[in-house]
C-alpha cells in the first residue's frame, strides 16, 4: 500500500473492490472489461473470496442480489450490452433496497456497437434503466486513481443508503495501464452490521427481502421512503470537480474521461490567457445542479460547452439545473471516437461566446 | 519533466512491449505513467500502437495532438505517424524495415537498423528492444539499470538466453542512438 | 390435555398464522405444508433462505416463517447461487411454478443444476400460468385449451411440453431430481418422502437437488378441485410419469 504500480483499468475495478471489503464477484465476458473478471477469478480465492462466471448477464446480477439479501459486499462490472440485460435486476435491487456496486465500462452503441470508448449509457445510469422510480448512485472517474477512490466510496454509499451503486466509466479507462496508489484497505471486521439481511431466521423475527406488494398504499409507502432516502442522498452526496470554474467566461461540463481532456484544455487555454474553466461532475446521480446554477448566475459566464461521447445525454441536466440563464453549447463524439485536446478548443474559438 | 512517446508498428513488432518497457520503468523512478494501447481504428493500415505519458505530475490527456518521441517499425507507420511529431521532437524510424525517409527539417529523426542490430545480439525479434535502447538514450525515461531491471522480469519466464539478448539489444540501441 | 389423547396434528410453526389467498382446491397449500414439515423434522428452519420467485407462487413471502427472498420471474437459482455462495451455511430453497421454471427461467435453472449448486428447488408443475390468469405454459399438455391456446395446444403449432425433470436428469451437477405428486393421501406422502431425501442431498453437500410436484388449478384448468385430482392421474402423469431420475450414491 502507498507504492506507485503500474495497473490496467480493468484490473483496478478488481483489486479497488478487494480492498473495499468486496469477496464476491459474479459478472460474464464482455470486451473491453474482460480483464476485470478474469482478475477476480485469479484474486478473489487468494482472499477467500468467490468468483462464479454465470450463464448471462442476467443470471449475474441476481447472483448480486441474492448475495446482497444476505448481506454482503458484492460487485459485478460490464459493458454497455451487458448492462442493458441486467436492468431487470438493477431495478429489483434498487425496490429491495440492497447494497451493490455496479460497474459500466462503457462502448460504442446502440446495439451491439463496437468496443471503443462512449459515453451513451448516461441515460441508463442516471435516469435510469429499468422499470419504476428509482435511482443508482453514479459515480464518475476520470482517471485510475480516481476510479480507486470511486469505488470504494461506491462501497460504502450503497451500504449507507441501501442503494445499488453504479461507477460509470468507458473502454478508454478500462483498457489504460496508469500508476495507481491503493490509499484505504476496509479493515473486514469493521463493515457494517445488516440486521435485516436473509442470513437464516435463528431465533429472531423473520427477514424478507422484497421489491413485491400487493397493498397499494403500502407499496406507495415504500416508495416515498425510497425518495425520502434520495433527498438525503441529494443533499449529502453531490461531488464534483470546479477547476477554474469560478472566474471563468467559457466554462466545459464534463465527466469521466472527456473530463480529463477538458481539464487538459483549461489547462492549454489558460496559458493563452483564454479564460476557460471546468465543471467536472463527479457524481453524474445526484448531479451538481446547485452549483451549475450558482455558475451559470454569475456576471463573468458568457455560457457552457457539454462535451460528451454521445448526442448529448448530460447535455439534458446541464439544460434543467442552468435552466435557460446562460447558452449552452454541446460537443459530441459517439461510435468509439474520442475528442482530442485540439479539436475541442477549435470549437471553443469557433463559438459566438458574446452572444447573438 | 514530461515525456510522450507513441510506438508503431505491425502486431506481433512488440511495439506495446516498448510502451510497457518505459511505463513500467518510469514508475518504478517514482513518477506518474499512463499507458494506451491503441484500437479500433488507428488498427487499420496494418499498424499496432500505443501511447505513453510519463510525468512528475499525475498524467493530463490521454489524447494528444502531436508526440515528442515517434517510434515507427513499418512503412505505414511512417506514413500515419511522421506528421504527428511535435516540432523539436524525436522521430526513430527501424530503417531495417522502413524504406521512406522524412523530409521534415523541425524534428530530429533516428535511422536505426533495428532488425540488423538485434540479429547481431541474437534474434531479429528483439528489433522493439533496440529501438527502446535509442528512446531511453535520447529521451532519459528512465535509468539505464531501471530499464535493463524491467526487461529482465519482463523476460525471466522465456529463460536466460531470451534475457541476455533482449539485454544486449538495449545496449545496441542505445548505442546507435 | 387428557393423558389417553395424543395430538397427532398441529399447525406448523414454520407456516405464518395468516389466511391463505390461494383459489379454492389449489394444491400449493399442501406443497407448502410438506416443505415446512420437512424443514421442521430436519431442524433446518433457523438457517434457511427461502428464495421465491414470480407468480402464484410469489404469496409465499408471508406464508413462510422463514427469511425470505422475493426475486425476478425466473431467477430464483441465480439468486439462490448468490445466497449459496456468499454463505455457504445457510440451506437455500426455491420455490418455483412451471412458467417461472421451465419457460422463462430455463437458463437459470440449467445451469445453477449444471454447476451442481447445493440449494434445493421445489418445483410446482400444474402445466398452465395461474397468477396472469391461465396462459399456456411451456408443460401445458397436447390438446389443452388455455388463454392463448384457445384451440388446444398442437405439437406443430405450440411445441411439445417440457420434461423439466428428465431433462436435467442428463445432467452431471444435480444430485437428486424425482417427480411427485399430490393428488393423493399416498402420493403426498410420496412426495414428502421426495422433498426429504432432497434435502438430504443439499445438507450432505452432494449438489444440486430439485423435486417436481406435479400439481393442479382449477379455477384455470375449469375443473373441479376433485375432477382436477383425478385429470393428475388421467392426463398428467402419464405425460410426466412420476419416480427419481437421479440420486447419486451416498443419499
Amino acid at each position: 500500500m502507498g507504492e506507485k504500480i503500474l495497473m490496467k483499468g480493468a484490473e483496478v475495478l478488481g483489486e479497488s473492490a478487494i480492498k473495499a471489503g468486496c469477496r464476491l464477484f459474479f459478472g460474464y465476458p464482455i470486451t473491453p472489461q474482460n480483464e476485470a473478471p478474469s482478475y477476480m477469478a485469479k484474486r478473489l480465492p487468494e482472499v477467500g473470496g468467490v468468483f462464479v462466471q454465470a450463464e448471462s448477464e442476467v443470471a449475474a446480477i441476481n447472483m448480486l442480489y441474492g448475495a446482497a439479501a444476505s448481506g454482503h459486499r458484492v460487485m459485478t462490472s460490464s459493458s454497455s450490452p451487458g448492462i442493458s440485460l441486467m436492468q431487470e435486476g438493477i431495478s429489483y435491487i434498487a425496490g429491495a433496497q440492497l447494497p451493490v456496486v455496479l460497474v459500466n465500462v462503457m462502448r460504442g452503441g446502440p446495439g451491439l456497437g463496437n468496443i471503443g470508448p462512449a459515453q451513451g449509457d448516461y441515460f441508463q445510469s442516471v435516469k435510469p434503466g429499468g422499470n419504476g422510480d428509482y435511482h443508482l448512485i453514479t459515480l464518475a472517474p476520470m482517471n485510475l486513481q480516481e476510479q480507486i477512490d470511486l469505488i470504494y466510496d461506491a462501497f460504502e454509499l450503497a451500504d449507507e443508503y441501501r442503494n445499488p451503486a453504479m461507477v460509470l466509466t468507458d473502454g478508454l479507462l478500462g483498457q489504460i495501464m496508469e500508476a495507481v496508489e491503493f490509499h484505504r484497505e476496509k479493515d473486514l471486521s469493521s463493515l457494517p452490521a445488516k440486521p435485516w439481511a436473509t442470513t437464516g431466521i435463528n431465533h429472531r423475527k423473520k427477514n424478507l427481502i422484497s421489491s413485491f406488494d400487493l397493498d397499494y398504499d403500502r407499496l406507495e409507502a415504500i416508495n416515498h421512503q425510497i425518495q425520502d432516502k434520495y433527498r438525503i442522498v441529494k443533499e449529502k452526496e453531490v461531488r464534483y470537480e470546479s477547476y477554474f470554474a469560478d472566474d471563468a467566461e467559457v466554462i466545459l461540463v464534463a465527466y469521466g474521461t472527456t473530463g480529463r481532456i477538458c481539464k487538459a484544455v483549461v489547462d492549454i487555454l489558460r496559458s493563452e490567457k483564454y479564460s476557460v474553466g471546468l465543471l467536472r461532475p463527479i457524481s453524474l446521480w445526484p448531479f451538481p445542479e446547485k452549483i451549475l446554477q450558482q455558475l451559470a448566475q454569475k456576471s463573468t459566464t458568457k455560457g457552457f460547452l457539454v462535451v460528451e461521447l454521445s448526442a448529448g445525454q448530460m447535455v439534458e441536466d446541464v439544460k434543467i439545473s442552468v435552466n435557460g440563464v446562460k447558452p449552452i453549447h454541446f460537443h459530441g463524439r459517439m461510435g468509439g471516437n474520442v475528442p482530442s485536446p485540439k479539436e475541442i478548443i477549435d470549437i471553443i474559438k469557433t463559438i459566438q461566446w458574446e452572444g447573438k | 519533466m514530461e515525456m510522450e512517446l507513441l510506438a508503431a508498428g505491425f502486431g506481433g513488432q512488440g511495439v506495446l512491449m516498448i510502451g510497457q518497457l518505459v511505463a513500467l520503468s518510469a514508475v518504478d523512478e517514482n513518477k506518474f505513467a499512463l499507458f494506451f494501447p491503441s484500437y479500433g481504428p488507428a488498427m487499420r493500415g496494418g499498424t499496432a500502437n500505443c501511447i505513453v505519458i510519463i510525468g512528475d505530475k499525475p498524467i493530463g490527456s490521454p489524447i494528444l495532438n502531436e508526440h515528442e518521441h515517434v517510434i515507427v517499425m513499418n512503412n505505414p507507420s511512417f506514413t500515419k505517424f511522421e506528421p504527428l511529431v511535435k516540432k523539436g521532437g524525436h522521430l526513430y524510424v527501424n530503417s531495417s524495415l522502413v524504406s521512406e525517409k522524412s523530409t521534415r527539417s523541425d524534428i530530429q529523426v533516428h535511422y536505426i537498423d533495428a532488425n540488423d542490430l538485434a540479429g547481431k545480439a541474437g534474434a531479429n525479434v528483439a528489433a522493439n528492444i533496440v529501438m527502446l535502447g535509442s528512446l531511453l538514450k535520447v529521451s532519459h525515461f528512465s535509468a539505464y539499470e531501471i530499464a535493463e531491471k524491467w526487461i529482465q522480469k519482463k523476460f525471466a519466464g522465456k529463460g536466460e538466453k531470451v534475457v541476455k539478448i533482449n539485454l544486449s539489444a538495449l545496449k545496441a540501441g542505445f548505442e546507435k542512438a | 390435555m387428557s393423558p389417553e389423547l395424543k395430538q397427532i396434528f398441529k399447525p406448523s410453526p414454520i407456516l405464518t398464522p395468516i389466511q391463505r389467498s390461494f383459489c379454492p382446491g389449489c394444491t400449493h397449500g399442501v406443497i407448502h405444508r410438506l416443505v415446512a414439515e420437512c424443514l421442521e423434522e430436519l431442524q433446518l428452519a433457523e438457517k434457511t433462505v427461502l428464495v421465491i420467485p414470480v407468480g402464484c407462487a410469489t404469496l409465499a413471502v408471508d406464508y413462510f416463517e422463514l427469511d425470505t427472498i422475493q426475486s425476478a420471474h425466473g431467477r430464483a437459482p441465480a439468486v439462490a447461487t448468490g445466497v449459496k455462495r456468499s454463505n455457504p451455511d445457510l440451506f437455500v430453497v426455491t420455490y418455483q411454478g412451471d412458467g417461472d421454471l421451465a419457460s422463462i427461467g430455463t437458463a437459470e435453472i440449467v445451469h445453477a443444476a449444471n454447476r451442481g449448486e447445493k440449494i434445493t428447488t421445489i418445483f410446482v408443475n400444474n402445466g398452465i400460468y395461474g397468477m396472469t390468469g391461465g396462459q399456456m405454459a411451456p408443460t401445458t399438455l397436447i390438446g389443452w385449451k388455455t388463454e392463448t391456446s384457445p384451440y388446444g395446444r398442437e405439437a406443430s403449432r405450440e411445441g411439445n411440453p417440457i420434461r423439466i425433470s428428465e431433462m436435467l436428469s442428463q445432467l452431471n451437477g444435480p444430485a437428486y431430481i424425482a417427480r411427485t405428486a399430490v393428488n393423493s393421501p399416498k402420493a403426498v406422502l410420496g412426495t414428502k418422502r421426495a422433498i426429504k431425501k432432497a434435502f438430504t442431498a443439499q445438507m450432505k453437500g452432494l449438489g444440486f437437488s430439485l423435486v417436481e410436484i406435479l400439481s393442479t388449478c382449477p379455477t384455470n384448468w375449469g375443473f373441479s378441485p376433485v375432477q382436477s385430482l383425478k385429470r393428475i392421474d388421467e392426463e398428467t402423469i402419464p405425460y410426466y410419469p412420476l419416480g427419481e431420475f437421479k440420486a447419486v450414491e451416498g443419499l
